[in-house]
């Protein structure tokens, strides 16, 4: 059952996911990213971590796909259908990321990995998130992003500024 | 149970798929969409190793949140680019933008 | 034995949901014209039935039997789609929302929610967001200036006030200690937390009626400058999808702010019978709708630079301030 869910899932994401990189209008490609958001999330769901596939939907679909949308609103001229979408080395591109593909799919095969989870997430990880977030082992990091978002806010609003 | 491997390859497959747009597009927000698809493919990873190898140890979250952030400050300032070079040289094909260029 | 609990009962509540929810769409409608009607010393529609009731059939009939126009110029699958994303968000939202405890039927204990999940309130706004696509893609696809400007002032009205939506959903998740509906009411058995969280409050209730493009703050529609923004093309059942969900986020939004802030289906005598918990929260959530309602009718609307500077300026600042306030005291309570 599970794993037919799995499948499924993965199936319609890959694809959603395929549609993306070929189709020639951003628009849709917009619409495709977003059911590959969702898809994922998901997956997220399926490994029990359902905080990642709320904040996932929040944060790629509520917040990083909007601003994409808007980019391409802003930018109306590029949906000329007489553009070409994709460069000269598109075919060297493809096998280029069918190689690698096919390389990561034989070493993970073979790897030992262990047959099932090695226990089971706490029933309040949300919280132990949290506390983690903010103990010595991960405060560094924490902080750092927190920094690199206020530049990121800083330097964007600065850099789209009309002068 | 699904094994692990198969979120692996999921994920793999996720990377590969933007890597290609990342190669082939010539618009850059394409190139911004499959840069997001990459970084989904990591947090698949993250969370698929915390999921079954680290389930006590909060690792594989904190990282796929640090992740998701980055993931938030790309876009915002990569889409602020592209709309400051659409306003000055009027397109957003990366081919086109190459005043850099010898 | 097993399905029934896995994939019958929570089919059946799904559809308990839909149905109720739309029908609540079509009187919603009425209620609205109505109110507005006699706001402005107008009777509304009175024609259709006894006092107008039914009008809402009526214009469903107008709506359906009208011609299917596909202008020629749109980006045809966008264009059909869009209007079924826009209501799909409205719907999906109300799946994790509890509107009474539980009851026993069958010998079964049947909770009345569909999935009590425990990142309910993050599913929420999550999901708020999916629906707004609708908008977006669909003003874009009909390739219309007009079309155009709606969507791209959703888009801006979106990422500006989902901020202080989370903002004022951390200070709760803050208090309750948790993001999962059945806890949030039950923080609130003795004290609603609209006493708590007043700046909260009016943070949520603003962001809220601009998250569901309610007037004074229906920037993507301003009939009177973008002639009905992101709808202009669309017309006959299509137009009418766009207006039902429009409806249903006002219904589903009165719900949220009911429960987050009012308390939710609890209330004096509540735990005496689920159907007494059900008549509180539909009466908590008429009052939210008065509200929307009232304000529509009597505040004119906002200039849209005006409403984004308010956004950014006032509300997120405010959102953050209340964030740290309620964070520093709980810190010093606990």
């Amino acid at each position: 059952m599970a794993q037919a869910i799995f499948i499924i899932l993965s199936l319609i994401t890959l694809g959603c996911a395929l549609v993306v990189v070929t189709n020639r209008n951003l628009f849709h490609s917009a619409l495709y990213l977003a059911f590959v958001f969702v898809g994922v999330a998901g997956l997220y769901f399926m490994l029990q971590a359902e905080f990642f596939a709320g904040i996932q939907v929040l944060i790629y679909v509520g917040a990083i796909l909007t601003l994409i949308i808007f980019a391409i609103m802003l930018s109306r001229d590029l949906m000329n259908p007489n553009v070409r979408g994709f460069n000269r080395q598109w075919w060297a591109a493809a096998i280029v990321a069918g190689l690698l593909f096919v390389v990561l799919a034989v070493v993970l095969w073979r790897a030992p990995w262990p047959a099932a989870p090695v226990g089971e997430p706490s029933a309040d990880f949300i919280a132990e998130l949290g506390q983690a977030l903010v103990s010595p082992a991960y405060v560094l990091p924490f902080e750092v992003v927190s920094i690199l978002l206020l530049a990121a806010l800083v330097g964007s609003i600065l850099i789209a500024r009309e002068r | 149970m699904v094994p692990l491997s198969w979120y692996l390859i999921v994920a793999a497959a996720l990377f590969c798929i933007g890597l290609y747009g990342i190669l082939a597009r010539r618009n850059a927000i394409g190139i911004l969409m499959a840069v997001e698809l990459m970084l989904n493919a990591v947090n698949i990873n993250l969370l698929a190793f915390w999921r079954y190898l680290t389930p006590a140890h909060m690792s594989g979250q904190v990282f796929a949140l640090v992740v998701l952030a980055v993931a938030a400050a790309e876009a915002a300032v990569g889409l602020a680019l592209i709309v400051a070079i659409y306003r000055t040289r009027d397109t957003v094909n990366v081919e086109e933008v190459d005043l850099m260029k010898l | 034995m097993d399905w029934i609990d896995a994939l019958l009962i929570p089919a059946i509540k799904s559809l308990v949901v839909i149905v109720v929810l739309l029908l609540a769409f079509a009187y919603m409608t009425y209620v609205e014209r109505k109110l507005v009607g006699r706001f402005v010393r107008r009777y509304g529609p009175n024609r259709a039935g006894p006092f107008g009731l039914l009008q809402p059939i009526a214009d469903a009939f107008k709506a359906i039997f009208k011609e299917e126009v596909i202008p020629t110029e749109v980006d045809k699958w966008l264009y059909v789609i869009c209007p079924g994303i826009a209501v799909a968000g409205s719907l999906i939202v109300f799946g994790v929302i509890p509107v009474g405890d539980s009851f026993m039927a069958w010998g079964r204990k049947i909770t009345m929610v569909v999935a009590d999940v425990n990142v309910g309130v993050l599913y929420v706004v999550a999901m708020a967001g999916l629906g707004l696509y609708g908008i977006f893609l669909g003003g874009w696809a009909s390739n219309n200036n007009f079309s155009l400007l709606g969507a791209l002032r959703s888009t801006a009205q979106v990422i500006t006030y989902e901020l202080p939506m989370g903002l004022a959903i951390a200070s709760i998740a803050t208090i309750t200690g948790s993001l999962r509906f059945g806890d949030i009411i039950a923080a609130q058995k003795t004290l609603p937390l609209i006493i708590l969280q007043p700046v909260g409050f009016l943070v949520y209730f603003i962001s809220g009626m601009a998250e569901i493009n309610r007037s004074p703050f229906d920037m993507p529609e301003t009939e009177n400058e973008l002639v009905s923004g992101y709808s202009t093309e669309y017309g006959g059942i299509k137009f009418a999808i766009y207006f039902m969900a429009e409806y249903i986020n006002m219904i589903v939004m009165s719900i949220l702010v009911a429960t987050l802030f009012l308390g939710g289906w609890q209330g004096p005598f509540a735990h005496l019978s689920p159907l007494l918990q059900l008549v509180w929260l539909v009466v908590k959530a008429a009052v939210v709708l008065f509200v929307f309602i009232w304000v529509r009718a009597s505040i004119p609307r906002v200039r849209y630079d005006k409403w984004m500077k308010f956004g950014w300026k006032f509300l997120v600042p405010l959102g953050l301030a209340n964030l740290a306030v309620t964070a520093v005291v709980v810190a010093l309570v606990a």
